[in-house]
């Protein structure tokens, strides 16, 4: 009987074919498009055209900015929701505390498309649907991303060793200098990831700002998905998709979510 | 005891002598108490140790002092003052962690300076006309540099201040918690088992700095430990705790000399611990053997009897008082450590010089050798084994007796196999369990073979409403001790009865665990 032999780095093998032909081969002809240009004559050309109009365009930059404002502004306000609510989770000992917790994070089980559409019912039977679309926006992507900005914090807290709070206090603090000095210093892990969980999904979803604007809100995701489809560019397509792509890479370059983590936050990134 | 500290009992310390107190002092966590209505003080300057194994209430006991634990009940005195329910924040306390708890996020400097940068010292001004006044003040970063300076210097850290703290060793850290601590010049230190993460020689060498340190600050260290040789080496004066409770309170050497009770004896030094029985004045019997003591009890009274390792002298077999055979011969650096069986007693000798394994020697001890404590004597206690019948053999006798105790929610098949709750078979022979056997559970007889064992009355005392009885057997000299209406006659040959539900025993490899 034949024996089969495996080594460790043939187990990979079914993976680097996943990884060749959905993310190296597409993520190059996004880079082939980019940076190329359909001439007269239908032929295609090597041009940074697509690059500088990009930052030329009034429309575009404006686009940039809007999906800038929105994504900072639903990240900021799930920070403060979720930074309190994992705070006072983590710290209890309250032995229900699971049931709370998974009564946030059940949303997340639920079909995406479904709970859009019922939050726009519920805006609309408010009244706000049509009138305030920013507001409308921001609200779905709080309501949706929320649980990505709970979880790596409530990770974060709980793990957080109760000695360094007790030393803290022990050293002098009041429990307003040990939250600032100790607690939020030794969570940033967790503020971190949760900031680019939310962040980067409110810049690009534009099914929540489609459907909760009544199409009237345009952000960076809607924008693409135009060029790809309505009007059938593939190449200023492709650029906005590498300059979002960068964006992103340089925001988390700058929340240093690419560190290795030394401390106790092990966990904490969900990425 | 010489020197017990309670602070109930009256005595000759001023009260400004005292810089904690404890008074009543309980703590309940989910209804089972780790610290038990504890009295005590703490004199000004001194090294404390409170010793105890895990659970013992020790570091709640700290935590408490330190202000992370409030308690249940009563109260904690800091100079004379309550500082029961005040926060860590407002104590003049600080505490060296377990594991350190160095903040990872800050360097070595920024570790020793968290203190005093919230530090708010009064300052005295004099204003325009001449009058002083005196004003909460910040400490400036100078005068912070040079204290965090002097305390990395305290500790042989001087230069490490920029360094992270991940890059330092566990000997290292402890250091930096030690200066962190010391740098705001607490009243008090208080050191939760600072050096149990630490190994052997690291450890030595940080029990002799910190008591070099302790001599050098001058404050008062309170220091927690299960480790009673470095509460012995580093202490003036040693509490021991047991289950929440204080056993003991004095210096090393009165808590080694003279334990209070069997249970610090035991835990405090090597030690052979014997069944006694006084059997006349200064007189005590156990081994089989009369040996003569110093401590007086009650004729007939149940005791417990120390004699520490190196207080046993070898002899020929024919000149020793005992007689027994070496076991084992271990080679201890400085001493051999020999284990002699005598009779079925294993006795533990410490000694310079060395026997063979299988040599028969004898044995004396001197009566200075021998500390004999009071036995709190409320239950028989008994080593057993369970038979094929079901039944358990423990002093001299068989009795009948439930097995199915052993193993909660558990029962008997037709064949006598023991089924566990999870429907586990178990044949239970030869099982060896500890039995316990109230003194009102245990009935005596004329008739020889209606108990499960049988003895002579060597002893019976008339306790106002009721005769407490002992039996011994032949055999083994087991002793069965009684409380009963009815007279008996000393020397009445009797039988032991016990009614099978009233034994109650508990598997022995579990209780090794614990």
């Amino acid at each position: 009987m034949m024996k089969l032999h495996f080594s460790r780095k043939q187990l990979c093998i079914p993976y680097a074919l996943f990884l060749l032909l959905f993310v190296v081969v597409p993520m190059l002809m996004i880079l082939f498009y980019a940076f190329t240009g359909e001439k007269a004559d239908g032929s295609l050309s090597f041009t940074f055209a697509n690059f500088a109009e990009f930052f030329t365009s009034k429309a575009k930059l404006s686009t940039l900015l809007m999906s800038f404002t929105i994504a900072i502004i639903s990240t900021a306000i799930c920070l403060v929701i979720a930074y309190p609510l994992a705070y006072v989770l983590a710290r209890s000992r309250w032995k229900k505390k699971y049931v709370l917790l998974m009564i946030f994070i059940m949303p997340m089980w639920i079909n995406f498309v479904l709970r859009i559409t019922a939050l726009r019912e519920l805006l609309d039977l408010i009244g706000l649907l049509g009138t305030e679309n920013y507001l409308n926006t921001i609200i779905g992507m709080v309501y949706d991303f929320l649980p990505f900005m709970i979880l790596p914090l409530y990770t974060t807290l709980e793990k957080l060793d109760t000695s360094y709070l007790e030393a803290a206090a022990d050293l002098g603090g009041n429990k307003f200098t040990v939250f600032t000095r100790v607690t939020f210093p030794l969570s940033m892990p967790g503020v971190i990831s949760g900031i680019t969980m939310v962040f980067m999904p409110s810049m690009t979803n534009y099914v929540v700002s489609d459907t909760l604007s009544n199409f009237n809100i345009t952000i960076l995701g809607k924008l693409i998905d135009e060029y790809f489809t309505t009007y059938d560019n593939w190449h200023m397509g492709s650029m906005i998709s590498i300059i979002l792509l960068v964006i992103i890479f340089l925001t988390l370059l700058a929340t240093g979510g690419f560190k290795e983590d030394k401390n106790n936050a092990r966990g904490a990134n969900l990425w | 005891m010489t020197e017990l500290k309670k602070a109930k009992t009256s005595s000759p310390l001023k009260k400004e002598e005292k810089i904690i107190e404890m008074v009543g002092v309980s703590k309940t966590f989910d209804d089972t108490a780790a610290v038990d209505n504890i009295d005590l003080y703490v004199r000004k300057g001194e090294f404390i140790t409170f010793l105890g194994p895990s659970g013992c209430g020790k570091t709640t006991t700290l935590r408490m002092i330190a202000g992370f634990d409030i308690p249940s009940a009563g109260k904690i005195l800091l100079n004379g003052k309550d500082i029961t329910d005040l926060p860590p924040n407002k104590r003049p306390i600080n505490t060296v962690f377990q594991r350190y708890a160095l903040f990872p996020h800050y360097n070595i400097y920024d570790n020793v300076a968290f203190g005093l940068k919230l530090k708010k010292v009064p300052v005295t001004y004099v204003n325009d006309k001449g009058e002083t006044y005196t004003k909460l003040q910040k400490l400036t970063s100078k005068e912070i540099d040079e204290k965090v300076k002097n305390a990395l210097a305290v500790v042989d850290l001087e230069g490490f201040e920029k360094r992270s703290v991940s890059t330092l060793s566990g000997g290292q850290q402890q250091r930096v918690a030690i200066a962190r601590a010391i740098v705001n010049e607490p009243e008090i230190l208080l050191l939760d088992e600072p050096l149990g993460a630490l190994d052997l020689k690291m450890r030595k060498e940080m029990q002799i700095e910190l008591k070099e340190m302790h001599k050098k600050l001058g404050i008062t260290f309170i220091y927690v430990t299960h480790d009673q040789e470095e509460a012995l080496t580093m202490s003036d004066t040693i509490v021991v705790m047991k289950d929440g409770q204080i056993q003991q309170i004095g210096t090393p050497a009165s808590i080694y000399n003279e334990p209070a009770n069997a249970f610090v004896a035991n835990f405090i030094g090597d030690s052979n611990l014997f069944n006694g029985t006084m059997v006349g004045e200064k007189l005590v019997r156990f081994c089989n053997r009369n040996f003569t003591c110093l401590d007086d009890f009650e004729k007939n009274e149940k005791v417990d009897v120390v004699v520490r390792p190196e207080d046993i002298r070898m002899t020929s077999p024919e000149q020793g008082m005992l007689r027994g055979k070496v076991i084992s011969v271990v080679f201890k650096g400085v001493h051999y450590e020999i284990t002699v069986l005598v009779g079925k007693t294993e006795v533990v000798i410490q000694n310079t010089e060395s026997r063979s394994v299988g040599e028969e020697i004898g044995l004396d001890i001197l009566p200075d050798g021998i500390h004999i404590m009071k036995k709190e004597f409320t239950v028989n206690k008994y080593d057993g084994y369970i038979t094929k019948k079901n039944t358990v053999v423990f002093g001299d006798g068989e009795f009948e007796c439930d097995v199915t105790q052993l193993y909660p929610g558990s029962r008997l098949d037709e064949d006598g196999y023991l089924i566990t709750a999870e429907g586990e078979q178990l044949d239970l022979t030869d099982t060896d369990v500890a039995v316990e056997v109230g003194l009102t559970d245990i009935e005596i007889s004329d008739n020889e073979d209606e108990g499960g064992a049988r003895g002579h009355i060597v002893s019976i005392i008339y306790k106002g409403d009721h005769y407490q009885v002992i039996v011994r057997t032949e055999e083994n000299e087991e002793d069965y001790v009684l409380d009963t209406e009815y007279l008996w006659n000393e020397n009445d040959f009797v039988s032991v009865k016990i009614a099978p539900e009233k034994i109650r025993m508990t598997l022995k490899q579990e209780s090794a665990q614990k």
